[in-house]
């Protein structure tokens, strides 16, 4: 298949190129951006007036619900609504039922997910045995059969000797330690940021110190053991001002943001609002704006949609009892624009926080639009405006805090490994 | 937050959820409609049939026989039929939701849900959800309010004390675990009292409480200095050791109200307690028993302010 996309604003962030071209595809490769190659004649052309193309974007943290939760959400729904978002490339937390600690489990996700033909999985292995944080998962075997990394999702690793044992583990074979930043005992029970609103709301809290302390503990440890550590979904400014010291000291450290906490804060939980209960919780504005600061500067590696469907069922319920999480994958790209915007970002520098630089974090051929790489892109106009709705979502969670408000920018098409596999 | 769930665009009360943003005429409304019910109650027929015909289900998640008989004792000398449900042992622990609960209720034609849950915010979800023209009527959620509470205490001040804008009213103990607490500070900052001050140990005050508009105190004595009102709460059993308290006898020796403490606020303070009382823990049985003690006043206008909600909720007050 050959394609040729016509007057396409084609936006690279790796290289910092935005200018108008036409960009040449065949066999599932860029081969010319502007110029045709000599003899190129399309099986298929593609009037891109008016559209930004850009490298297919890349999620750190997109939860497919499989095995085990297909209740929720299915492959094919959630892998439909990452196309459907122009997400090409995304990892997924291994916090599924079992949990991705054995390797028929990693290699039968990879292959259903091959089978569907839509964007490319890169599952990451949970660090522990049924991340219950007692014995280290069999990374070298987990790794062969896919994983980039190994998380302990969401699930407390209270034992640090454990987890210095699994940065050692990890840093002998060089893979890569994702956790997420919590004390277990200092946020036990907790709901919501506590601060003013919980107070007010009588919601129990969950203290930013329950992030910096896991971090402080977290930074340590990878200092000692010289493993190479991602830190997921940073929620406070005390958090992102440890990442920033250690990142100058020189740490291998990367670190990630969910696109939630760029734009709310724990006011916006509001008459307990169901939608507004995540995890991390939503923090202060202050920590907010500290985030939003620290995605820009570079701080913080990438952001990521941190998709997490939800059925209504488990959002129908009082706030405390709530299942956290929200739909993401159809809303990255006008969430990291409408970021971007704000921060009087260039397009160019918008889209790397959701291309280039999440690719970097995980260490594949992804993320970026030139000739002889992989035809994985977006197509996006980045004008329109649309109103997010239960209805128009193709994943089966439906629960977003932004239900109701209208966006801007709307997926055209999405192309992976030259074929494409979203038209709007 | 909340106004506009429980406040119509007329200005009306649909439901009674929280005190935070009530409108300081409604409150004033709720109390002087509280007041003509006071003397029904003092008559020998204590039954007016303001509610006749409605009906009104008190559907409590959590158990409490104090509180649930005081609503329905309101609710039947209103003349309303008052069915109890008592669902902390029943369809929840089936698998039942909450909204599916409320849901078959409202098909047996519930004019109104008197609602207490142990999650906070969970009646504001059932308000959300009712019919029109149904009612909700917030009797304790988790820790977030206690609005009839808060409101009966704002009775039993205005009774003794008259007028708000002059009055230093401390409230001691452990305010972290309170949603009476919340609704007595929503209620009195509403009400234009000039000084509230919250009493207790860091580890029993939520986080940037002074956001409410409290004066945080840690010192007791000092905290009571010229107080004309002292409100106490209840040291629920589970934490009075643990990580919050190293034990009764230690939190008594600083928070207790004993006639000493007492001594430092105002001759003519009232001293109130939300019930029921660990005498001997948070308050002095001398003092729960003594002259400046409004306690079961408190307990008597109670019933006034519940019929006084349910009255204008049902649109007849």
């Amino acid at each position: 298949m050959k394609i040729d996309i016509r007057n396409a604003r084609v936006i690279d962030p790796a290289s910092g190129r935005d200018d108008n071209a036409d960009v040449f595809i065949a066999e599932g490769r860029v081969v010319a951006l502007g110029a045709a190659p000599d003899g190129f004649r399309p099986d298929r052309t593609i009037d891109a007036t008016g559209l930004v193309a850009c490298p297919g974007l890349v999620d750190l943290a997109v939860r497919l619900r499989e095995p085990g939760l297909e209740y929720r959400a299915t492959l094919e729904s959630e892998m439909q609504a990452a196309v459907t978002g122009g997400v090409t490339s995304l990892a997924c937390p291994p916090d599924t039922d079992p949990p991705l600690d054995e390797p028929g489990l990693v290699e039968m996700l990879k292959r259903r997910a091959e089978s569907l033909r839509q964007a490319r999985v890169y599952p990451l292995g949970a660090l522990t045995l049924g991340l219950k944080g007692q014995k280290i998962a069999e990374m070298g075997e987990l790794a062969e059969a896919g994983c980039v990394g190994f998380f302990q999702a969401d699930a407390p690793l209270t034992d640090l000797n454990v987890l210095l044992q699994a940065m050692r583990y990890a840093a002998t074979f060089g893979h890569v330690v994702w956790l997420r930043p919590q004390d277990a005992y200092l946020s036990h029970g907790g709901v919501a940021h506590e601060g003013e609103v919980s107070t007010r709301l009588g919601l129990p809290g969950i203290a930013s110190v329950a992030e910096t302390v896991a971090l402080h503990a977290i930074l340590e440890l990878a200092e000692f053991t010289g493993a190479r550590v991602h830190v997921a979904r940073l929620s406070t400014a005390r958090g992102v001002a440890l990442v920033a010291a250690a990142k100058a000291r020189g740490l291998a450290l990367t670190c990630d943001v969910g696109m939630h906490h760029l734009h709310l804060c724990d006011r916006d939980v509001g008459d307990f609002n169901a939608n507004m209960r995540l995890v991390p919780p939503l923090r202060d504005q202050r920590d907010r704006d500290a985030l939003r600061g620290a995605l820009a500067d570079g701080t913080i590696d990438a952001v990521c949609s941190d998709h997490a469907p939800v059925d209504d069922d488990a959002k129908q319920v009082p706030f405390g009892e709530a299942e956290p999480g929200a739909t993401g994958l159809e809303l990255f790209l006008p969430l990291v624009l409408k970021w971007g915007a704000e921060m009087k970002l260039p397009l160019a520098a918008t889209l790397a926080a959701a291309t280039s630089r999440p690719s970097a974090v995980l260490g594949i051929d992804a993320g970026t639009l030139g000739p002889g790489r992989a035809a994985d892109l977006c197509l996006f106009d980045p004008q329109r405006h649309w109103v997010v709705t239960p209805a128009v979502l193709a994943s089966q969670g439906r629960n977003s805090p932004f239900l109701g408000l209208e966006v801007t920018g709307r997926v055209a098409a999405t192309i992976v490994d030259g074929r494409v596999v979203y038209s709007a | 937050m909340g106004p506009s769930l429980q406040i119509d665009s007329q200005g009306r009360l649909v439901h009674l959820l929280t005190t935070e943003g009530l409108p300081a005429e409604m409150i004033r409304h709720i109390l002087d409609t509280a007041s003509q019910f006071v003397s029904v109650n003092e008559r020998e027929v204590k039954k007016v049939p303001l509610l006749r015909g409605k009906s009104i289900f008190n559907v409590f998640f959590e158990n409490s026989t104090r509180t649930r008989t005081t609503f329905e004792i309101a609710a039947k000398r209103l003349s309303a039929d008052v069915i109890n449900l008592n669902i902390g042992s029943s369809s929840t622990t089936k698998g039942e939701t909450l909204l599916d609960t409320v849901w078959n209720l409202q098909a047996m034609d519930a004019d109104m849900f008197v609602v207490r849950h142990a999650e906070a915010g969970a009646p504001h979800l059932i308000a959300r959800h009712v019919k029109p023209g149904v009612h909700v009527v917030n009797a304790g959620d988790g820790r977030h309010a206690h609005p009839t509470q808060g409101l009966l205490d704002m009775y039993t001040i205005r009774h003794y004390k008259r007028d708000f804008t002059r009055l230093v009213v401390a409230i001691v103990g452990d305010v972290l675990h309170s949603r009476v607490a919340r609704s007595q500070i929503h209620a009195l900052t509403t009400l234009g009292v000039p000084e509230v001050r919250v009493i207790g140990p860091k580890t029993l005050l939520p986080a940037d409480v002074e956001r409410l508009g409290v004066r945080v105190f840690h010192d007791m004595a000092a905290g009571l200095r010229d107080c004309d009102v002292i409100i106490t709460l209840r040291l629920q059993n589970e934490r009075m050791s643990g990580p919050l308290l190293p034990s009764a006898g230690e939190f008594h020796k600083a928070y207790g109200l004993t006639p000493e403490k007492l001594s430092r606020a105002k001759p003519d303070a009232i001293v109130m307690h939300p019930g029921p009382l660990n005498r001997g823990v948070e308050i002095d049985s001398v003092v729960a028993d003594g002259r400046h003690s409004v306690i079961m006043p408190q307990v008597t206008y109670g019933i006034a302010v519940r019929m006084a909600v349910m009255a204008i909720l049902a649109g007849n007050a």
